[in-house]
């Protein structure tokens, strides 16, 4: 199975649309509960940081015998301290964006915690990758 | 406790969920910031108590499986997200009291919190 979708920034309404069809698509080929949301939430994550740190991106997730792996690129401002982002609580997040609930600071670190292999790469002023797998 | 006797403990509203009201609700996660919620291990029969009403909070509700939404401050979500509750199966409810005095008075029913 594979699934892509094309993520547009600052449309507050239609973020996280396609985290849900990635958390419908999985329940419905008989993934785990426990696993369907541990991919849910790194997904989620992954879109909300397109919708306010970058300017559009993709996300496209293979679902292979074994593992389910998710590429979400986008084009933006890039990352300059991957380290820094890393932290739990550093967050350059907007004023509009903290209005609509985000800025914790904590989507990296729940993406990093929920996946069972990160890896993310970053060019200022190009965009940012991120690479996810989860084991079935 | 079922969510009609939260309603009546909070001094709430049914927004949506006439179905639901015999929902046993278990634990309580108060939280502003939906990461803050996707950072804990939401368990079955969670009710989320928030002043936050946009469509992240159901998009968030729907990729934890929240049981239910508490609204405080007497805030009320617009129409658009009401369907969302709907097709997803959540009440919604809302009471006039803050964040504070609302979570206040559930621990006080005895009611856990998230971790
Ligand atoms: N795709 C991205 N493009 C550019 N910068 C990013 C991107 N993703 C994350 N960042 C940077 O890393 C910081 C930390 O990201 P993280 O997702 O952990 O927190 P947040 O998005 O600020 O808040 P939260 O995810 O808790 O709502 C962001 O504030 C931003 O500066
Ligand atoms: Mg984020």
């Amino acid at each position: 199975m594979r699934l892509d979708f094309t993520i547009i920034s600052d449309d507050f309404f239609a973020a996280g649309a396609a985290s849900a069809r990635i958390k419908k698509s999985l329940q419905q080929v008989g993934i785990p509960t426990s696993l369907v949301r541990r991919i849910s939430v790194a997904v989620y994550e992954a879109e909300m940081n397109i919708v306010i740190h970058a300017y559009s991106g993709k996300i496209s997730l293979e679902l292979a015998r074994e593992k389910v792996r998710i590429v979400v690129e986008d084009e933006g401002p890039g990352i300059e301290d991957i380290q820094l982002a890393m932290q739990e609580g550093y967050s350059t997040a907007s004023e509009e964006a903290r209005r609509q609930g985000f800025g914790a600071g904590m989507g990296l670190p729940n993406i990093n915690r929920a996946a069972d292999k990160f890896e993310i790469e970053s060019t200022v002023d190009v965009g940012t990758k991120l690479v996810m797998e989860f084991n079935l | 406790m079922q969510l009609k006797e939260i309603i009546k403990a909070i001094d709430g509203r049914l927004i949506y969920g006439e179905e639901h009201l015999d929902k046993e609700i278990e634990i309580i996660c108060g939280a502003d910031l939906m990461s803050d919620v996707l950072a804990c291990h939401i368990k079955p029969r969670t009710l989320l108590v928030t002043s936050l009403v946009n469509a992240q909070v159901m998009r968030t509700a729907d990729i934890v499986d929240l049981e239910a939404i508490l609204f405080v401050r007497g805030k009320e979500p617009a129409e658009i997200v009401i369907e969302m509750a709907k097709d997803l199966e959540i009440p919604l409810i809302k009471t006039e009291h803050t964040m504070f005095k609302s979570c206040g008075i559930l621990y006080q029913l005895g009611l856990n919190g998230c971790n």
